[in-house]
């Protein structure tokens, strides 16, 4: 019971994200017409995984005390790549995926080096990266366009069972239980789960893993503890460009194209922020985990959805008007990130508050 | 004070980089024009025409990055601004627009010190909600309204030879070096830069000097946004995204450590000359957009590598 208490005090934060989305949510499906529906999860998820990606990249220099500001034109890096390699035999397609994937940690370890061994602060490091990846992306699509396999553009956009409709995995046609059950899941919500189990929490169980937790509560004492600082920091921003990797080739696959957009690429990193407090983990470092950061993002996208389909002729009317949408999320995101300042209320010694 | 004192390292190397730069775009133009553009005066002083926009902007955000801060919600202040001042017209333009700034100003500062909200989340979100304001009133269309000459006058006009853009900026920089180096505020700003709970273990009240830096920085922001509407005389909706990396960059270029407590006036205003050039000597190169993006990026890595390093970490 003790243990249970423990964790659900340290894990506050995500709690609150995943109770807050799942209000948003479940007001959202409700009021949707086809609410509840798998082809409105899919839709929803496919408009949420790009955002989940970068919001995952964001959340792990953030842990070490950091932060990533090309985490935007990193996505939009891979997107572009995407564009030009993920297409042809199913040979070349394969190998295209493995170089976006390389091409985003190879993003993400420069970053690292730069900060590492550079010894600038990481906020102006990936500034100044993130211009030049913009920079790369535009020398790789001028203007919008490009190609993506069709194929793996439809599987991966849609419910598993589209999987077997397009490869074949069953030569007699999808069993029952199937087609009925696990068939309806919404590939990118494996796709996310796979890429939690397989990537986040094994590298959160390493020792380099735990580094990056140790250094962003107290450096120094990390340090001293004979923690290998450099090793953990450059893994961090490595792996924070592998998750901006699946993020832009996501993007790729869910448009069909590559897109060079800057202001998209902005909007993309500014977001990630938000998502990331709004998941729990803290700006400060030390604290948080890339899970919260799933269901900030998660909270980010539901209050959109949510402005969709309110009836304008309904006691909620007024918020169907789409020109007062940007003024209600951005007094959303406000109020969300300000949740954070009920410590000041708590605080027993004022010394505290100037960390 | 001798030279030695009043010019410090960052100062000095970005000053020679701008000197690189000239030189390199000069020997451009000669090769492919057989003109010496970038060193004439009349090319210049539009330069520095253009760069009192930026330089106003990064002016007021040095002031929050010396706190250990940061100002995000600098784009939709811009825009708010112009936007409210075109909107409002005749002789109540510009203090309506200022009156944005400070009220900006007010609640970043507010956030930042009484919430305790981190600033680089705080101003975010206040620029999203700005954002909105903007989309409510004007219907997410560019508005129709035109600068008023007041603002036309400040941008453009040149009554004492040179624009009166740059005289605003000259005269915003000598009260704000006369602030960080003669008065207690600048003194305060420092001091809570470089360790807030020192500096209130003092007997400072540190949450009135969080406010007045956010306070200084939007309204510089304010005051650019009217600027920058007098120049293009009219306001539209993305006007201000294009000054916010450039005015950090600006900034920490300059020596300013964007931990906060170090950095000089001087340094600001050499890096945002630097910024403006090459910006546009590389646009007279006829340097794609791509290519443009990376030397900018470039340029700003290497700037800091050369002097902008921390100290190593040792327990």
């Amino acid at each position: 019971m003790n243990n249970l208490r423990l964790r659900l005090s340290q894990n506050l934060g995500l709690w609150l994200g995943v109770l807050l989305f799942a209000i948003l949510y479940t007001l959202y499906s409700t009021l949707h017409p086809k609410g509840w529906t798998v082809d409105v999860f899919v839709q929803n998820s496919n408009e949420s995984f790009a955002l989940i990606m970068v919001s995952m990249a964001q959340t792990v220099p953030v842990i070490t005390g950091g932060i990533d500001l090309s985490v935007g034109p990193m996505m939009t890096l891979v997107n572009c790549l995407a564009s030009v390699l993920v297409s042809g035999s199913p040979g070349a397609i394969v190998l295209g995926i493995v170089a976006c994937l390389a091409a985003g940690a190879l993003a993400g370890f420069v970053n690292g080096c730069i900060v590492v061994f550079g010894r600038i602060q990481p906020i102006i490091v990936t500034l100044a990266t993130g211009a030049i990846y913009i920079g790369l992306s535009l020398f790789l699509r001028p203007s919008p366009g490009g190609k993506v396999d069709d194929n793996l553009s439809w599987v991966t956009t849609n419910a598993l069972a589209e999987m077997d409709n397009t490869y074949h995995w069953f030569p007699n046609g999808a069993p029952a239980w199937f087609s009925t059950t696990i068939g309806k899941l919404p590939m990118p919500i494996i796709l996310i789960v796979l890429i939690v189990l397989l990537v986040w929490l094994p590298f959160r169980n390493t020792v380099t893993g735990r580094g990056c937790y140790a250094i962003g509560s107290a450096e120094g004492a990390a340090y001293m503890s004979g923690l290998q600082i450099w090793r953990s920091k450059l893994a961090a921003y490595t792996v924070g460009g592998l998750f901006a990797a699946f993020g832009g080739l996501y993007l790729a696959l869910q448009t069909g194209s590559g897109n060079a957009d800057i202001p998209q690429a902005g909007a993309y990193t500014l977001n990630s922020i938000a998502a990331v407090v709004v998941g729990g983990t803290s700006l400060f470092g030390g604290t948080g985990g890339a899970v919260g950061s799933i269901f900030g993002a998660l909270v980010l996208r539901a209050i959109s959805f949510c402005f969709r389909v309110f009836d304008s002729n309904g006691p909620l009317g007024f918020l169907a008007n789409p020109l007062l949408q940007p003024i209600f999320e951005g007094v959303i995101l406000l109020l969300a990130v300000s949740l954070g300042a009920a410590r000041v209320f708590r605080i027993k010694n004022r010394l505290t508050l100037f960390s | 004070m001798n030279l030695r004192n009043s010019i410090d390292r960052p100062t000095l190397i970005a000053s020679s980089f701008i000197v690189v730069i000239l030189l390199a775009g000069t020997l451009y133009t000669i090769v492919t024009q057989g003109t010496a553009t970038f060193i004439e005066p009349t090319y210049l002083l539009q330069q520095i025409k253009i760069a009192a926009f930026l330089g106003i902007v990064a002016a007021g955000m040095m002031m929050v990055i010396l706190l250990g801060h940061i100002d995000l919600s600098v784009p939709w202040t811009i825009a708010a601004t112009a936007m409210l001042a075109t909107a409002v017209g005749g002789a109540w333009a510009v203090p309506v627009g200022l009156a944005v700034g400070l009220a900006v100003g007010l609640a970043n500062g507010l956030g930042v010190a009484f919430l305790r909200v981190p600033a680089m989340i705080f101003t975010l979100g206040v620029n999203a909600v700005l954002r909105g304001l903007m989309v409510m009133l004007t219907g997410g269309f560019a508005p129709q309204s035109n600068a008023t000459p007041l603002m036309v006058w400040l941008a453009t006009g040149h009554p004492l030879g040179i624009a009166n853009s740059v005289i605003v900026w000259v005269l915003i920089s000598a009260a704000l070096v006369f602030m960080l180096t003669r008065t207690p505020l600048g003194r305060y700003i420092y001091a809570t830069g470089n360790r807030e709970a020192a500096t209130y273990l003092s007997g400072i009240n540190t949450r009135l000097v969080l406010i007045g830096g956010f306070v200084i920085c939007s309204l510089s922001a304010s005051l650019s946004g009217l600027l920058i509407a007098g120049y293009t005389s009219k306001a539209f909706q993305a006007m201000g995204d294009a000054y916010l990396l450039p005015a950090i960059a600006a900034v920490v270029v300059g020596g300013t450590n964007i931990l906060g407590g170090q950095g000089r006036y001087t340094g600001t205003v050499v890096g945002t000359i630097l910024i403006v050039l090459l910006q546009s000597v590389l646009s007279v190169a006829q340097m794609p957009e791509a290519g443009r993006q990376v030397i900018y990026g470039l340029v700003i890595i290497v700037m800091l590598l050369v002097y902008g390093r921390s100290s190593t970490l040792r327990g």
